[in-house]
């Protein structure tokens, strides 16, 4: 494990997949095993990886509004605030929406067309 | 110095508003789209340098023979609390106007800044999470949804281009080269910074039909340029499959919800998510702006009957002209004070 953006990627991916909230040592112990299962160098490492880097990993990851602490329990359990499916939805409806105060965020290769249009298009598809 | 503010007066009312009608109405942009780009610039600096300059030198008429002498004048008495009593009351507002619109105008150019840097940094946090990166290069990601999706977002050297599983699955190789290279063309043209110069503008201004006329014929020419950059390795039917795909892929997803989802040989999710996918592009796809279709619309119909590139004499003019629509202004501005 390199970087925390791929720490943080690995984190979320186990959050998403699994159903219940974690805690911190349970992500530790799952992100080793992991790392152990791909073999090679990556293996060591993962071994090394401290509950307090996970812990950090899971704060920045709360600050991004991306995953919840359970406030009842010790230690506390972590969980995705939407699932991966959600925020993909998120991020599509800000490409493919067109509030014009995000038109200057990203540039699409083709903006919204009409029914009529799309149907101009795909006629035209058929003649090339 | 009263001629000055009556020049400069119209000149901003005539950029304002029938310039800007006329140009967007014209056909040439399409031949010569670079061209026109520089002169919708030009419209844009010398329309708000007019207005500001117009309402300043009024202002500054009893006070002053030129700008520099009247700003001078100006200075002692907010500085040093000179007499203001030369000043009359519509002096006074037309000053205190200048001095608000200019403010107006920066604020609102850095609040763009930072509302698109904050969008986009959100945006850029979740693809490091969601998407993966894809075999067509660095700063290429792929993104599990199954319209035909490609964009770029923008970020120096953090730029990233994204597509969707949808447009992967659709697009022959030599098409998703051409879409590849029409992205690239927005990075490395640094097209952000005109989309966003151009967002401020009519943010800023957004009952002035210059600053939406502006606006629409720059997202419509960044996308010509970016076109002709496709055009110089991929062939014009390829480009326009690409684009004809793409347009009705996302509109049949967006209309006929999750029948149509694509099939879902790139994805490691189950058909739950394909359909929340689905579904909720088909709630927000049919709502799209007005502005977008003709763009797409104006792409098309050009790859499909090109017409000549403008003539470099034509070029030349617009040019020109371009340059003289900043420097007039600019001149009348700088120059009495510089010779007086």
């Amino acid at each position: 494990m390199a970087s925390l953006g791929e720490l943080e990627r690995a984190v979320m991916d186990l959050l998403w997949a699994g159903q219940e909230a974690a805690t911190a040592n349970t992500l530790r112990d799952l992100l080793a095993r992991d790392s152990e299962a791909e073999g090679g160098s990556a293996g060591h490492q993962g071994k090394d990886l401290a509950v307090t880097t996970v812990l950090t990993v899971l704060s920045r990851l709360e600050k991004k509004g991306l995953v919840e602490r359970e406030r009842g329990t010790r230690p506390h359990r972590y969980q995705a605030v939407s699932s991966r499916e959600d925020h993909t939805a998120e991020l599509m409806h800000e490409v493919l929406g067109s509030a014009p105060d995000r038109e200057a965020v990203l540039a699409r290769f083709i903006g919204s067309v009409t029914e009529s249009e799309a149907a101009t298009l795909r006629k035209l598809l058929g003649e090339h | 110095m009263f001629w000055t503010s009556y020049f400069l007066a119209v000149l901003a009312l005539v950029l304002a508003w029938p310039v800007p009608v006329l140009l967007s109405r014209a056909a040439w942009p399409a031949r010569a789209p670079f061209t026109a780009m520089v002169l919708w610039q030009a419209i844009a600096l010398a329309g708000g340098l007019s207005m500001i300059g117009a309402m300043l030198v009024y202002g500054l008429e009893p006070v002053g023979d030129n700008l520099i002498a009247g700003l001078r004048a100006l200075a002692g008495m907010v500085l040093y609390n000179e007499p203001t009593t030369a000043l009359g009351f519509w002096h006074l507002f037309a000053l205190s106007a200048a001095a608000l619109l200019s403010a107006h105008l920066v604020f609102t150019l850095l609040l763009t800044y930072v509302k698109i840097e904050r969008q986009r940094r959100r945006h850029r946090e979740l693809l490091a999470l969601l998407a993966s990166p894809s075999a067509d290069g660095p700063g290429t990601v792929v993104i599990n949804h199954d319209s035909p999706v490609a964009y770029c977002l923008p970020g120096g050297a953090r730029s990233v281009t994204v597509l969707s599983d949808g447009l992967m699955a659709r697009l022959e190789p030599a098409e998703l080269r051409a879409v590849l290279i029409h992205e690239n063309a927005h990075l490395s043209q640094r097209h952000d910074l005109l989309l966003w110069a151009f967002a401020a503008w009519r943010q800023a201004l957004p009952w002035f039909p210059t600053t939406r006329y502006a606006q629409l014929a720059v997202n419509s020419l960044i996308e010509m340029l970016a076109d002709d950059v496709a055009l110089r390795s991929e062939s014009k039917a390829t480009l326009i499959k690409a684009i004809a795909l793409v347009a009705g892929g996302a509109s049949s997803a967006a209309s006929d919800g999750p029948a149509v989802a694509a099939p879902a040989e790139a994805g490691s999710l189950g058909t739950g998510s394909f359909s929340a996918g689905s579904f909720s592009t088909g709630s927000f796809s049919t709502t799209g702006g007005a502005d977008s279709p003709r763009t797409t619309a104006s792409r098309v119909s050009r790859l499909l009957s090109p017409e000549p590139p403008l003539k470099p004499a034509y070029r030349a003019l617009v040019l020109a002209a371009s340059a003289l629509l900043l420097a007039a202004p600019t001149a009348l501005l700088i120059v009495p004070g510089l010779l007086g």
